[in-house]
């Protein structure tokens, strides 16, 4: 975290809690904090302890929050279901009822099953979890506030989540059962499957920010990019429901249908650390897609102001990644589950190549806009090229289902008029 | 002195699940050895300050080559149940082409940095200035699509590749029925 040391720049500082309290509102701690170490310890020393804060406070913070992530969607659902949800533990709205079912979790016992691979087995929940903290490194919360700016922050988001990949392949079959075993492969062939459209979609916010720079990407937005190119937000929004595994793509867990897939055969917190890195990587797509599509931290300039513009920064920052946490949780209420078919056509059949032309159209477009034009311009053009694009492959989509109806529909009219070939039947039931 | 220490620590790492590797009978585990020891690679890139590489070694060689070398092990009967002993009589001829490659890795390495004992204290590392490092990622991407540089090989791997995607399309591909 860096950013305004100058503030806080003077030989032989003491600590004074005024100016503690007041660098906590301005979220400049560390300059502060630096600036009051600086004669005591070597510089080396003082940024690993600082680091070591950060990285303590931000994993903290999100381990904690999924308590309330947990319980908001489960109010919201009900809500969405007309329902009432958590209403007794912990006052009128339930709030403490996640506090109750986790405090179970952490009580129940932990079970190894036998003839598993116990190192595997074992591994998985915590790799899970440390995978999903690991991404939010490169998160910019305010102006001043990032982990790291990496200059590769957006490849280093991709290299870390398909790594997570593994964890799931770990699980599987480290339970030495075939059901977990395969609810892995079916995990891990959705994952692998959607991080296409995924990376693609994502290389178009680079290409209008020339830069994968997590700051510069929310410095680029003058016009928030789910303006510029809403059908790479789109894209990516679909791809990040297929990444976290939450309902229409939940057909892997399908707790109503099937097994849990990977995770049956575990229980207590090491099923809970599943539940937790699913909670935690949902968020940080929600977080993602703020600081790539809504311009992260960004609202009005208001993030420029002398003294709270970094605090502010913040708000706005955590009230654009709850806005889009609600259209997650607002979707998994509103759609059904799709089937496996569907699920890996609409992939390969529609993400994938309208993700490339995409892709192709935005590069072209960029290029031809001339060098000096002004932001509104360039961000007009793009939209205009990317709604075209988007009714282009809606009216193909559309010509597409007119026709396999088409077809099914002749199907059964032979059929009926055939009724005694009960094959036809069949052929046309299927 | 600390990046000296993170250094000797890491390439320990990584040459142990390397052995783990070889040696390990149970091929689950020499995979998430193999894992193990990519990782360990990725570190000593971040080490050497190439962040793209890093993220990229992470990207191809754990989440894609891993994953797929361990599918092939899940998905070949009886492999798990394997007799034969990790050594056989090749290891001659193993250490013999592991050492010739090792002699020429040496020898460019010398090439470019000559053998100086005590030129350097120990744990001092060369100043890169920051706007080399920040501009990286940028000059690795111009200098791909530069006909000067290595547009060439670039094009002959994509359409390698290509050739690869199509041909297992076309392995994928249902038979028509008569």
């Amino acid at each position: 975290m860096h950013g305004l040391a100058a503030h806080w720049s003077g030989p032989d500082m003491s600590f004074n809690i005024v100016d503690f309290l007041f660098s906590l509102v301005q979220l400049t701690t560390f300059d502060y904090l630096r600036a009051v170490w600086e004669g005591d310890m070597s510089p080396g020393l003082i940024e690993a302890i600082l680091d070591v804060i950060a990285i303590l406070t931000v994993s903290t913070f999100l381990l904690l929050i999924v308590l309330f992530l947990i319980w908001l969607e489960r109010k919201v659902i009900a809500r969405i279901q007309d329902r009432i949800g958590p209403n007794r533990v912990g006052g009128r709205f339930g709030l403490l009822q996640t506090v109750a079912d986790v405090l179970k979790l952490l009580t129940k016992e932990t079970l190894t099953p036998a003839g598993a691979d116990t190192i595997a087995y074992n591994l998985a929940p915590l790799l899970t979890v440390m995978t999903a903290l690991l991404m939010w490194a490169v998160i910019p919360f305010a102006p001043n506030v990032i982990g790291v700016d990496l200059n590769v922050g957006l490849f280093y988001v991709l290299a870390v989540s398909s790594a997570s990949v593994v964890t799931l392949l770990l699980a599987g079959w480290g339970s030495n059962n075939k059901y977990a075993l395969l609810g892995a492969f079916r995990s891990v062939a959705q994952l692998v499957s959607y991080e296409v459209p995924m990376v693609l979609s994502l290389i178009i916010p680079i290409l209008l920010a020339r830069s994968m720079y997590m700051q510069e990407l929310v410095l680029a937005q003058t016009v928030p990019f789910l303006i510029v190119a809403p059908l790479s937000a789109i894209i990516f929004f679909i791809s990040a429901l297929a990444e976290t595994g939450r309902t229409p793509f939940d057909l892997l867990e399908a707790e109503s249908e099937i097994v849990a897939g990977f995770h049956v055969e575990y229980g207590g917190m090491k099923f809970g650390m599943f539940f937790l890195a699913e909670f935690v990587s949902t968020l940080f797509m929600s977080g993602l897609f703020a600081t790539i599509y809504l311009g992260g931290w960004r609202l009005f300039g208001l993030e420029r102001l002398e003294t709270f513009g970094p605090l502010l920064g913040l708000i706005v920052f955590f009230i654009k990644m709850f806005a889009v946490y609600f259209v997650f949780i607002w979707v998994r209420g509103t759609l059904p589950r799709v089937r496996i078919d569907q699920m890996l056509d609409l992939n390969w059949k529609f993400l994938v190549p309208l993700s490339l032309i995409l892709v192709l159209v935005v590069a072209v477009v960029d290029k031809l806009i001339p060098a000096g034009a002004g932001d509104y311009y360039r961000a007009g053009v793009h939209l205009v090229s990317n709604v075209a694009v988007g009714f282009v492959a809606l009216e193909l989509l559309r010509r597409h289902a007119a026709r396999q109806r088409a077809i099914y529909e002749e199907r059964l009219v032979r059929a009926h008029s055939s009724a005694a070939e009960p094959e036809v039947m069949a052929e046309a039931a299927h | 002195m600390i990046q000296q220490i993170i250094f000797i620590v890491i390439s320990f790492l990584t040459l142990l699940m390397g052995w783990i590797v070889v040696t390990n009978r149970n091929l689950f585990h020499a995979a998430l050895a193999l894992m193990g020891s990519f990782l360990g690679v990725a570190g000593l890139y971040v080490l050497l300050d190439a962040g793209f590489l890093a993220a990229a070694q992470l990207l191809v060689y754990i989440g894609a080559i891993s994953i797929l070398i361990i599918f092939a092990i899940m998905m070949t009967r009886r492999l798990m149940q394997t007799s034969e002993t990790p050594f056989n009589n090749q290891w001659v001829l193993g250490g013999i082409t592991s050492l010739v490659v090792f002699a020429v890795i040496a020898y460019v390495v010398l090439q470019v940095f000559p053998w100086q004992p005590g030129a350097q204290p120990f744990g001092a590392a060369p100043e890169v200035p920051g706007a080399v490092l920040e501009a990286s990622v940028t000059q690795l991407g111009a200098a791909l699509v530069s006909v000067d540089q290595y547009v060439l090989p670039f094009e002959v791997a994509s359409v390698l590749l290509l050739a690869a995607l199509i041909g297992a399309i076309v392995v994928a591909w249902p038979e028509k029925k008569e």
